[in-house]
């Protein structure tokens, strides 16, 4: 196709492939850190550990493959709100699980 | 354009194009909002019908109409048909989406396909469960509580929830293209601070509709697993619980309440403002009472869980945040009553509806609160009180603001005026129809009658045959516009673009609007509700 | 620009918008605010797993040793290099590159069928060992030294295994399926520097797909140390 500019506002901003190649290989050597971290026995750290990993990778993804980085602000208010939602999901919920064990009448 | 005087009809979006294809493949939001107004009402007469089969039955307090297994599929279907496929998409998909464009000053929605994908969505969805009710019905209730809907049940379940699934989609979309309208589309000099309160409103119902149809269609889809492959997440045999089920169902079906009611707001912030001429008494905090509400919303569900079963310490934080989450409706209802104080009043037909509204709203959202103390809760929770809580907001708030609405916007969107005297007649029917079906539902709650019962003790009969009364003429209420309307087509007086001499972007273009709204986009540089500079030839805004 | 792309700019301006610009900012948010959705849709699963692990810890530990390690890091492999060639499709069809889109997006998919492929065996292991959940559900954590805990509560693990990699599974379909419009509408000429905004959403919609697996491949295989291979 003819030549064309890259500096056109719509065009939008041209990553490097050299970045998308650098965030794969992390990516993987995390996959890898993972996989190895399940093996050794962590107790209650190994869910932290692991989501922690996971966390990572994922904002990585979501930063880079996703472009939010070079996205507008309503793009990352958008991401932070839906994290934000899913929070109060997961813990105004909890409140009821983790509270039930506190009212049990115990006969004593 | 041609300066000759014309005689013959000016084009615009009713007239642009004949025949069914024109109509079932446009991409017209005005168009659409057509063809959603007509599916609504069907449903609302659906819906209506099983609500009457419903008071027919406990004129009596024997269950001698129907049986009881028939009656638990009655209240079901008129749930399911009144809160998914009549109140959650109303003043949205109607109002919201014929307006939203024209008092943004755009062309369109900023997906038009999408939006036309939104209304097929909504015809396979309402038709998939008119399907599951035609063919045997649904009784577990609109709120599908498990395990009896996985498990017990030998209805259409599946169906139901499939068709209410697919509904949701609907529901998402619509609420996708009002927000990313209301931020991308404004006209030049639109500020977020000059936006109607409509467009507030329904951006904030937009928000709740994002975040939360989600989850209650992943949860249907649960229920639906569970019945068809055994996938027993909620099944307590496995020590799953359904209490679960209740969370994450309710996560949703709180916040669409304000789903339900914001657009109402919405609406009614527009006519207060018209027919007092008046800007809204303190703008900014309507409009964040709006986005307040979207937001605390989401924090209350478990009001619905406090006899469930849930953990007393749960119950009491959801206590705390559903008093809260009454405050910024509060505001709104204050914010209207200093906008009408020393306003110029017009008592049409609209401005009827909404004080209506205010005050059945202001009693309904009351005994929210009531409902929101727990020790009051424990008493009249699934009884006739709660009944009545929920059909003062929904109906005599949510659809007053509806008739409101559409009385409102009737001569923009067709050109023609309905006749007044019919319209106020109608009005008052429909309040004095609306109180006298659920203000006795509140007494016969609290002398403990239970809701989802088709018997009951022979002293509640007095008041069931009252309600049942009311019930009828409130029916009267609402035939009367159908016909009205319907004849205002043809004979109603024609409409200029601005009858009310209201404010708004709306009211710039001639009624019915031309195809794309505006010739040249408009250029903003009034504030909002500007009733004291009424700016007339400003605007270019073509013929 | 060359004459042809200033065709293909102007057909692709749709009437509502004032520039390509404002078109494309306007649709990639708009696949942004559905992805929004995606997540609270994948993530009412994800609260239904919260809920029962913390309750049922030692149940879902036991479900999840019959997970092959291997297989699902091999999956998250597998769906990272694929996240890579999408990434670098989209960066060709901002570049104005056709073969090279065409092919990355044919690499893209490959991968996505390779995922499907491996996820295929898994769940036929777990078919053929009564691990799906329903009357034949037939739990036994095959070590005598350490029985079931509570094979019921296991069953709540692998029901919400199946459902939410099932459900994962499913926008996986659908993302084959975009691609794979994405490669015949490029390969009819449809993108170009100026009109790239359904590569690049189809772009945002598979990563988030990867991106919801790198959640599930922790929680579902790696919950706690595993016994054996």
């Amino acid at each position: 196709m003819a030549d064309h500019s890259e500096h056109t506002d719509y065009v939008g901003h041209v990553i490097p492939a050299r970045m998308y190649y650098l965030i794969w290989a992390v990516l993987m050597v995390l996959t890898a850190t993972t996989v190895f971290a399940a093996t050794i026995e962590l107790h209650i750290f190994n869910i932290v550990l692991a989501l922690l990993i996971a966390t990572i990778k994922g904002t990585l993804v979501v930063l880079f493959f996703m472009h939010l980085r070079y996205s507008t602000k309503l793009t990352m208010v958008t991401v932070v709100a839906s994290i934000f939602w899913l929070f109060i999901l997961f813990s105004l919920t909890m409140t009821d699980y983790i509270t039930r064990a506190w009212s049990t009448y115990t006969g004593h | 354009m041609a300066t000759a005087v014309q005689t013959v009809e000016r084009e615009n979006y009713l007239n642009a194009n004949y025949g069914i294809k024109s109509w079932l493949l446009t991409t017209d939001h005005k168009r659409i909002a057509i063809l959603y107004l007509i599916s609504i009402t069907a449903m609302f007469w659906i819906g209506g019908f099983f609500a009457m089969l419903i008071r027919l039955e406990l004129l009596t307090p024997a269950g001698d109409l129907v049986s009881s297994d028939t009656y638990n599929k009655l209240f079901t279907m008129h749930g399911i048909v009144m809160v998914f496929f009549f109140l959650i998409p109303s003043v949205p998909a109607v109002l919201g989406n014929f307006l939203i464009p024209l008092m943004v000053g755009a062309k369109d929605l900023a997906f038009p396909r999408v939006n036309l994908l939104s209304w097929y969505l909504y015809m396979i969805g309402g038709a998939t469960a008119l399907v599951a009710m035609i063919s045997g019905g649904v009784d577990t209730g609109w709120t599908f509580y498990t395990p009896f809907s996985t498990t017990y049940s030998n209805t259409h379940v599946i169906g139901a929830a499939i068709g209410i699934f697919i509904a949701g989609f609907s529901s998402i979309l619509t609420g996708l293209n009002f927000i990313i309208t209301i931020h991308r589309m404004r006209a030049p000099g639109l500020t977020w601070r000059r936006l109607p309160l409509f467009c507030w409103s329904n951006y904030a119902a937009a928000i709740i509709m994002i975040l939360g149809t989600p989850v209650v269609a992943v949860t249907l889809l649960l229920v639906a697993l569970e019945r068809a492959f055994h996938i027993g997440v909620f099944n307590p045999q496995l020590g799953g619980d359904p209490l679960l089920f209740q969370h994450l169902f309710w996560f949703y079906s709180h916040p669409a309440v304000y789903i339900m009611i914001l657009p109402g707001m919405g609406v009614i912030s527009e006519i207060i403002a018209c027919f007092s001429r008046k800007r809204v008494f303190g703008y900014e905090f309507v409009a964040l009472a709006s986005i307040a509400i979207a937001v605390l919303g989401f924090l209350v569900w478990a009001h619905h869980m406090f006899v469930a079963g849930i953990s007393v310490y749960a119950a009491l934080v959801f206590s705390l945040l559903s008093y809260l989450v009454a405050i910024p409706s509060a505001v709104k209802i204050f914010n209207w009553t200093a906008t009408l104080y020393k306003g110029s009043i017009q008592y049409n037909t609209p401005m009827l509806y909404a004080f209506g509204f205010m005050g059945l709203f202001t009693i309904g959202g009351l005994t929210g609160v009531f409902l929101a103390s727990l020790g009051v809760d424990v008493h009249v929770t699934d009884t006739y009180f709660v009944v009545a809580h929920f059909h003062y907001v929904m109906v005599g708030g949510m659809v007053m603001a509806y008739m409101a609405g559409l009385h409102f916007w009737w001569p923009k969107m067709t050109g023609r005026m309905y006749p007044e005297a019919w319209a106020k007649l109608s009005a008052l029917l429909v309040f004095v129809g609306f109180n006298t079906t659920f203000f006795p539902q509140f007494l016969l709650g609290y002398m403990g009658s239970p809701r989802r019962y088709h018997a009951y003790p022979p002293e509640f009969q007095v008041l069931n045959v009252l309600s049942t009364a009311g019930a009828s003429i409130l029916a009267v209420g609402y035939v009367l516009p159908m016909i009205y309307f319907l004849w205002s087509l043809r004979y109603g007086e024609p409409a200029g673009p601005n009858p009310w001499n209201a404010v708004g972007l709306e009211w710039m273009t001639p009624s019915p609007p031309p195809t794309f709204n505006f010739d040249e986009t408009p250029v903003v540089t009034w504030e909002a509700y500007d009733y004291e500079h009424q700016p007339q030839e400003e605007v270019t805004v073509g013929h | 620009m060359a004459t042809s792309e200033i065709q293909v700019a102007e057909h692709a301006l749709q009437h509502h918008f004032a520039d390509m610009e404002q078109q494309k900012e306007t649709s990639t948010f708009g696949m942004w605010m559905f992805l929004l959705t995606e997540i609270m849709f994948f993530g009412g699963l994800f609260c239904a797993y919260l809920v029962y692990r913390a309750s049922y810890y030692q149940a879902f530990v036991e479900g999840s040793q019959k997970m092959n390690i291997w297989l699902g890091a091999t999956n998250t492999a597998v769906l990272i290099c694929s996240s890579l060639s999408m990434a670098l499709g989209v960066r060709a069809a901002q570049m104005a590159k056709r073969k090279l889109m065409i092919v990355l997006m044919l690499i893209t998919i490959v991968f996505g069928f390779g995922f499907l492929g491996i996820k295929a065996v898994e769940y036929h292991e777990h078919w053929v060992n009564h691990e799906f959940p329903g009357p034949n559900f037939h739990f036994e954590t095959g070590d005598p030294a350490h029985p079931a805990t509570d094979p019921q509560h296991t069953q709540i693990y692998f029901s919400l295994y199946w459902a939410m990699t099932g459900l994962h599974a499913l926008h996986m379909v659908i993302g084959i399926g975009l691609v794979t419009w994405i490669v015949i509408a490029g390969y009819m000429g449809a993108f170009s520097p100026e009109y790239y905004s359904p590569v690049e959403n189809v772009g945002l919609y598979w990563h988030f797909v990867d991106l919801v697996w790198i959640y599930l491949f922790p929680l579902l295989y790696l919950i706690s140390k595993k016994h054996g291979g």
